[in-house]
């Protein structure tokens, strides 16, 4: 609970209609979409505009109340879960879409904009933003921003960073700072901007933000290829790459991926099939055409069982719905569902799968991978039961070892979903002590009180690495 | 806090620990995919607590003992349209729908009701929809109160307006009743035109089959054109829709019994169903007796023969259909769309009218706000969300909005009235429509 005085100022700041306190508030603002993490927050708070923001910040400054910004809850690393309870700030009002600017092919957006209407509106205009995190039909700019959310054309065409060339955002201390702008070139300064791009709400909050866009891609062609194993599925991606071709999409589905897929979904997929790659390229048509055919080859060079390509968009609709249904079939397997996302780099995809096969082995554990492969951002999936004490301890052993197998062959812990509290013990496997103590040193010159989402980023208690080997 | 009322609490949270399904409420992985489909989180600017995944939430803190069930939870549950929209979107696949109507029937069973709402509540619930010859008594009455003149001098009076605009927007919107000579006399059999295509039993419905007589009249009519051979059991009643989704579940059930019972008899292939409410019940038969081991076989054979009419039709086919050239466009019935998923057939049908420029409208997919009883006990909400519609109907420049379940269509009714647009709009059941365009094709046939 708020204290009496700290109630008082903020309901001064936001009215009284926009301070919620009730049982159901509380409840309904302590989770995000990650297994197994929840906790009450003391209010939920909506500010209206960015003065009301700065105001709050204040208040909270002044009495060490933790704020969580939410969008809509969507991240996977409980980056949103009020662990030290404090306010839940929500962006419901302050959503709108500012400027689409053709001549200088920008967007200027409130945070709160859902993902999926600021790309609607910009392509109603010819223009196109790239980044489509699974999640984009609810996910909020403000909360893509501060994850640096990635998608399936990470490959081609970069993740949200790659897109973020301006904000504004306030400091903990209440101050408002403005970054970048309208600007292809600007090397004023430290580039505060990029630090602000997946800073998970532990350094202040994003209020405003200019984003680049490019024009829509001519077209669109969809393939789909089936293979006996996964090597051979990766080869035809290195091929491809050392061909010189960057496909849109180059997505991948291993062999149980595919098994659990043909059992909900009944598409035909056969089920020996060890591996399943998903492309896509789009541009002009007849660049379009010859990188499809050449893929193709490509594909049958590289022993493909078979290889489809859609003659028309439905078609290319048809072909996607494996991948598009991976994630529904996995889910409904068992109550709980962790997907993580372990990245490496795409010439060892093939490895990193068998390694997180064996891995599942040895702890006993269900896992299903499917992911992009054309950036080595895989997503190995877990079906399990949070109920089950026993088989969580298991699972989280499991993910230990692939995030260590993972940074062995030069990969990350986490691509694009964030680090949080689900992988802040992890971090220094990644970044190294040094690296953690310099992110730790910014995170204090910004907010030495400790209020932007505390409890995210950096562990109480780091994992010791231990190096398994086998 | 009461004693009593405290009493109430204790036993709302044992109810919910013994009855709800825990695996269904762990099965929300809570990643947000159903909110951008649910009305009332749209309506209210985004408020988690009016979401799926914000009830599911609540209603799992109750169960874990880490929330009173207090009013505002009630209220958030009577806020639910009930449209089961989240299901579709949900990659887990949570059956949302049935979360809700065991919470509500939990509810409803310690609920406090005032005297008349509860008089109200056991008179339709128990002593009129479960009885045919009843539902025909006070049909007839409103028939009555239609021809007799009483009607007129009631609008002319302006008593129709005690009732509150809402309920006076309604009373206009109703149909014209049938006479009672004509409600008692119902066919039991129905032979298809020419050579039989498909064999059918005809599952009439409690206001279907008083009320919107017309419009069952239609559906054997149309039946028969597509070549159907219809049987129409006479010991069938109300499918029990109403009960299940106001918390009336033990009433459901024996209505559900007395279905499955009335249907196990005779030579056909499919139940046909034409109202999306009745029909989505029908199809969970199996799921509402699911605890009781004698029934669950039987209930199953029942709802795996049901189809909605416009599936049969698309199927069968139809004569060359033909209307004076108009634009039509659909709103989906939430229960056919989301439960009976039955989306694309009658949105073909309608395409291959001649005459007809199809125009689909945006968020045809979502609510119009009709929902059972929902636009009597939660009319601002209903209201807000028919405004929105009728925005959308609008864009279309429809002259008829079809609907495919009586909810709706009385909905769309009174969307049409406060829209002021009687003159240039109306709202039709499909099959209405339908049947409308075989005559006119036929006549078109003729003249040539």
């Amino acid at each position: 609970m708020l204290n009496k005085e700290v109630k008082g100022k903020l309901e001064k700041i936001v009215g009284q209609e926009n301070l919620l306190d009730s049982q159901q508030d509380l409840i309904v603002y302590s989770y995000d979409a990650t297994p197994d993490y929840q906790a009450l927050p003391d209010a939920v708070i909506k500010p209206r505009h960015k003065e009301d923001v700065a105001e709050i910040v204040k208040v909270c400054n002044e009495y060490k109340v933790p704020i969580v910004p939410r969008g809509s809850a969507t991240n996977l690393c409980a980056g949103t879960t009020p662990l030290e309870g404090g306010l839940v700030m929500l962006f419901n009002y302050m959503k709108d879409i500012i400027e689409i600017d053709e001549e200088n092919l920008t967007v200027t957006v409130q945070p709160g904009v859902i993902t999926l209407d600021m790309i609607k509106a910009v392509e109603e205009k010819g223009l196109f933003y790239p980044p489509d995190p699974s999640s984009m039909k609810i996910s909020t700019i403000g909360g893509n921003i501060n994850e640096c959310s990635g998608g399936l054309r990470g490959l081609k065409y970069g993740v949200t960073r790659d897109y973020v060339i301006g904000i504004e955002f306030v400091m903990p201390d209440g101050s408002i700072v403005k970054t970048g702008g309208k600007l292809a070139k600007d090397v004023a300064g430290y580039d505060l901007t990029r630090l602000m791009v997946g800073s998970e709400g532990t350094l202040g909050i994003i209020t405003e933000a200019t984003l680049k866009l490019i024009p829509v891609p001519e077209t669109k062609k969809t393939m789909l290829a089936l293979y006996d194993s996964l090597e051979a599925a990766g080869n035809t991606v290195s091929k491809i790459i050392s061909n010189r071709i960057i496909p849109a999409t180059l997505e991948f589905l291993d062999q149980p991926t595919i098994q659990v897929v043909e059992d909900f979904a009944n598409i035909g997929l056969p089920t020996e099939a060890g591996a399943i790659l998903l492309i896509e390229q789009d541009g002009p048509e007849e660049v379009v055409e010859r990188d499809i055919q050449r893929m193709a080859e490509i594909c049958e060079e590289t022993n493909a069982l078979s290889v489809q390509i859609a003659q028309s968009p439905e078609e290319g609709e048809a072909l996607t719905s494996a991948r598009r249904s991976a994630l529904s079939a996995l889910a409904r397997l068992k109550p709980t569902t962790i997907l993580e996302d372990a990245t490496v780099p795409r010439s060892k995809i093939s490895e990193m799968v068998k390694a997180i096969e064996e891995i599942a082995d040895k702890y006993n554990v269900k896992i299903c991978t499917f992911g992009h492969a054309g950036d080595g951002n895989l997503h190995p999936t877990c079906m399990t039961d949070a109920r089950n004490r026993d088989e969580m301890q298991r699972v989280e052993q499991a993910f230990e070892d692939i995030f260590a197998k993972a940074i062995d062959m030069g990969g990350t812990i986490t691509g694009e979903h964030g680090v949080g509290v689900m992988k802040s013990p992890y971090l220094s496997w990644k970044v190294g002590e040094a690296g953690v103590e310099a992110m730790r040193a910014i995170k204090e010159a910004f907010d030495p009180n400790n209020i932007m989402n505390p409890g995210k980023v950096f562990a109480k208690d780091a994992r010791k690495r231990v190096v398994v080997q086998r | 806090m009461s004693v009593e009322e405290s009493k109430r609490k204790t036993q709302i949270v044992q109810d919910f620990q013994s009855k709800m399904d825990y695996d269904e409420l762990l099965n929300c992985m809570r990643c947000g995919f159903c909110l951008p489909s649910c009305p009332t989180y749209i309506e209210t600017g985004g408020n988690e607590a009016a979401s799926p995944r914000g009830r599911i939430a609540l209603m799992k803190a109750v169960v874990d003992g880490k929330m009173e069930p207090d009013k505002d939870f009630e209220d958030q549950l009577s806020l639910c349209l009930g449209c089961r929209a989240c299901e579709p979107a949900c990659p887990s696949g949570v059956k949302y729908g049935h979360l809700l109507e065991e919470a509500r029937d939990i509810l409803q069973a310690k609920k406090k009701h005032s005297l008349p709402v509860k008089f109200v509540r056991r008179f339709f619930f128990d002593q009129v929809f479960p009885h045919q010859n009843r539902m025909r008594t006070l049909n007839s009455l409103m028939w009555f109160y239609q021809k007799s003149g009483v009607q007129k001098l009631a609008r002319a009076t302006n008593m129709t307006r005690i009732a509150g605009k809402n309920m006076s927007t309604m009373e206009k919107v109703l149909p014209a009743i049938p006479s009672p000579s004509k409600m008692k006399n119902r066919p039991e059999r129905i032979e298809a035109e020419s050579a039989v295509k498909k064999k059918v039993a005809f599952f009439s419905g409690c206001l279907m089959d008083t009320m919107f007589m017309e419009t069952n009249d239609a559906t054997l009519y149309l039946l028969k054109k597509a070549n159907c051979e219809v049987v129409i059991p006479q010991t069938q009643n109300c499918c029990g829709a109403l009960h299940a989704h106001s918390g009336e579940k033990d009433t459901a059930k024996e209505l559900a019994k007395k279905n499955i019972e009335a249907f196990e008899e005779g030579d056909f292939d499919y139940i046909i169903s034409n109202a999306g409410g009745c029909g989505a019940l029908l199809v969970e038969y199996d799921y509402l007796l699911k605890d009781e081991p004698e029934w669950k076989e039987r209930a199953k054979a029942f709802s795996d023969k049901v189809m909605d009419i416009t599936e049969i039709l698309y199927d069968a086919g139809l004569p060359d259909m033909e209307l004076d050239p108009q634009i039509v466009t659909y709103q989906d019935s939430c229960h056919l769309r989301n439960v009976m998923r039955t989306a694309a057939a009658p949105r073909k049908l309608l395409q291959s009218i001649k005459g007809v420029t199809y125009m689909e409208m945006k968020e045809a997919d979502q609510c119009c706000g009709s929902a059972g009883t929902y636009n009597i006990i939660e009319q601002e909400m209903s209201m807000q969300i028919l405004d929105h519609k009728m925005a959308n109907v609008e864009k279309t420049e429809a002259a008829t909005i079809v609907t495919a379940n009586p909810g709706c269509l009385l909905q769309m009714k009174a969307g049409v009235e406060r829209e002021g647009k009687r003159d240039s709009m109306r709202a039709v059941h499909i099959v209405d429509l339908l049947a409308e365009a075989v005559k006119y094709g036929e006549k078109s046939l003729q003249k040539a």
